[in-house]
């Protein structure tokens, strides 16, 4: 057999997992669509003592509006996403950053809170999480508590989960009229984790940039948000050459880029300069446009 | 002896029932304790396609998925298509397309197909492109698996 022996758990609520979480003390690990914990297992480079399957909790499922946001449960498959009209209304942005991720047949069994636990640097949807601002909530055993997103990415592969807390939903602010969106990646492969990519959000007041947020992925441990970049971009007329130059700050914004085989740390900067500026341009378009999803 | 979970499950609409061993891989127990030797093992890691089945009508995965968490579950594997010793439209587009070459990859294309196909009966380019995106050919080069999807879906507009 693949995996090395585990104790397997699959509670129906969130308290049930969290007390199990608790017992094992930071050696039990939370199973979602496992569509990157199983291969993980498979490999053995993950040995946990048991697993704790969240699959049977129901409360933790579902897309909601409230109080003027969007809120996902954190067991809601990617594909779910995708095809929900209310996502699509609401926070578009997040419609294309699942819409980049790897393939249907993995979106139908992952889940937006597996990806945003594991956290992997290259993945779209931490990179939406922090563009967004999104709210995440987490129980465990001394209670509920809300991170903000750029607390909640703490670095490789880590977040700010304690071992016994429950990622249980993502809250979204609404897309305000009148702003654009884009998810600008590029991989090797089509599906392929991204080399580097950007999400951007962009509202105008007539010509104006009335602010602007970019998160970068795939270049740093953790999604990077580009407050040089937005900066350059806040309050000015929109022309090609601003567009150019926040492009370029973005590059410049990245303390240092991540290097690896699959490309250098000056290729991925250049990569990231060249997502954001696709991204914006694609985000002032829809924002000029009155915005469709399409 | 290692502890071991019961299992109830529906494949290709028999139910069994049994016990498994929690890390047991759902390709593992249907190639191995039900001899469904149709879902084929490629990379193992999520990344080739070749297991791809259905779970409650959904093209999933079934090496980076665990038996126990199938539980309750309806399987659809490429044994489960043919009825009465005749082809699905999708497996009689493929043999007339020329969809397939050495056989190791297509159990999963098919899979993968079946589910679109089931969502969409007039895919586009696209369309059929980005499902089969998740799904590894190293013979064929896609082209004719493509035009294979094309003549499933016309076959399957056809049927009564």
């Amino acid at each position: 057999m693949k995996p090395a022996p585990f104790e397997y758990f699959a509670p129906e609520t969130v308290a049930d997992a969290a007390s199990i979480l608790s017992r094992y003390e930071g050696e039990a690990k939370l199973l979602a669509g496992g569509q990157s914990l199983v291969p993980l297992l498979n490999m053995r480079l993950a040995r946990p003592k048991a697993l704790v399957d969240l699959n049977g909790v129901p409360q933790l499922e579902g897309v909601r509006e409230e109080n003027g946001r969007l809120v996902i449960g954190a067991m809601t498959r990617q594909r779910t996403i995708e095809r929900s009209q209310l996502v699509a209304n609401a926070q578009p942005l997040l419609l294309e950053a699942v819409r980049n991720i790897a393939h249907p047949q993995i979106r139908n069994r992952g889940t937006i809170g597996g990806s945003l636990a594991h956290a992997d640097p290259a993945a779209e949807l931490p990179a939406a999480a922090v563009a967004l601002d999104a709210e995440f909530s987490a129980t465990g055993p001394r209670g509920t508590r809300m991170i903000a997103s750029r607390d909640f990415f703490v670095s490789f592969l880590t977040t700010a989960l304690q071992p016994d807390e429950v990622l249980t939903e993502i809250s979204f602010p609404k897309t305000p009229s009148g702003a654009g969106w884009s998810v600008q990646e590029v991989a090797r492969r089509h599906g392929d984790f991204a080399l580097a990519g950007a999400a951007v959000t962009l509202s105008l007041d007539g010509d104006r940039c009335r602010g602007a947020t970019i998160a970068l992925f795939g270049v740093g441990y953790v999604p990077i948000r580009a407050h040089g970049a937005e900066g350059v971009l806040q309050g000015e007329a929109v022309s090609g050459a601003l567009l150019d130059s926040a492009a370029e700050r973005a590059g410049a914004d990245i303390e240092e880029p991540l290097s690896d085989i699959h490309a250098s740390s000056e290729f991925r900067r250049h990569l990231a300069r060249t997502m954001t500026r696709r991204a914006l341009t694609a985000a002032l378009d829809r924002a000029r446009n009155g915005a469709s999803n399409a | 002896m290692p502890e071991r979970r019961d299992l109830r499950l529906r494949v290709n609409g028999v139910t069994h029932e049994t016990a498994v061993e929690p890390r047991l891989t759902l390709v593992d127990f249907l190639r191995g304790e039900l001899g469904l030797g149709g879902v084929h093992v490629g990379c193992e890691h999520g990344v080739c396609g070749a297991c791809t089945v259905l779970i409650d009508g959904r093209a999933a995965r079934s090496c980076i998925m665990l038996a126990v968490q199938a539980d309750g579950g309806e399987i659809t594997t490429v044994e489960g298509l043919s009825t009465d010793g005749s082809l699905h439209p999708i497996q009689q587009a493929f043999l007339e397309s020329h969809g397939l070459q050495c056989g190791f990859c297509t159990p999963g294309f098919i899979m993968s197909i079946c589910e679109l196909l089931e969502d969409n009966e007039s895919p586009t380019e696209d369309e059929i492109k980005e499902t089969l995106g998740g799904n590894l050919c190293r013979c064929t080069g896609y082209e004719n698996i493509i035009k294979s999807v094309h003549l499933a879906a016309e076959k399957m507009r056809a049927q009564p």
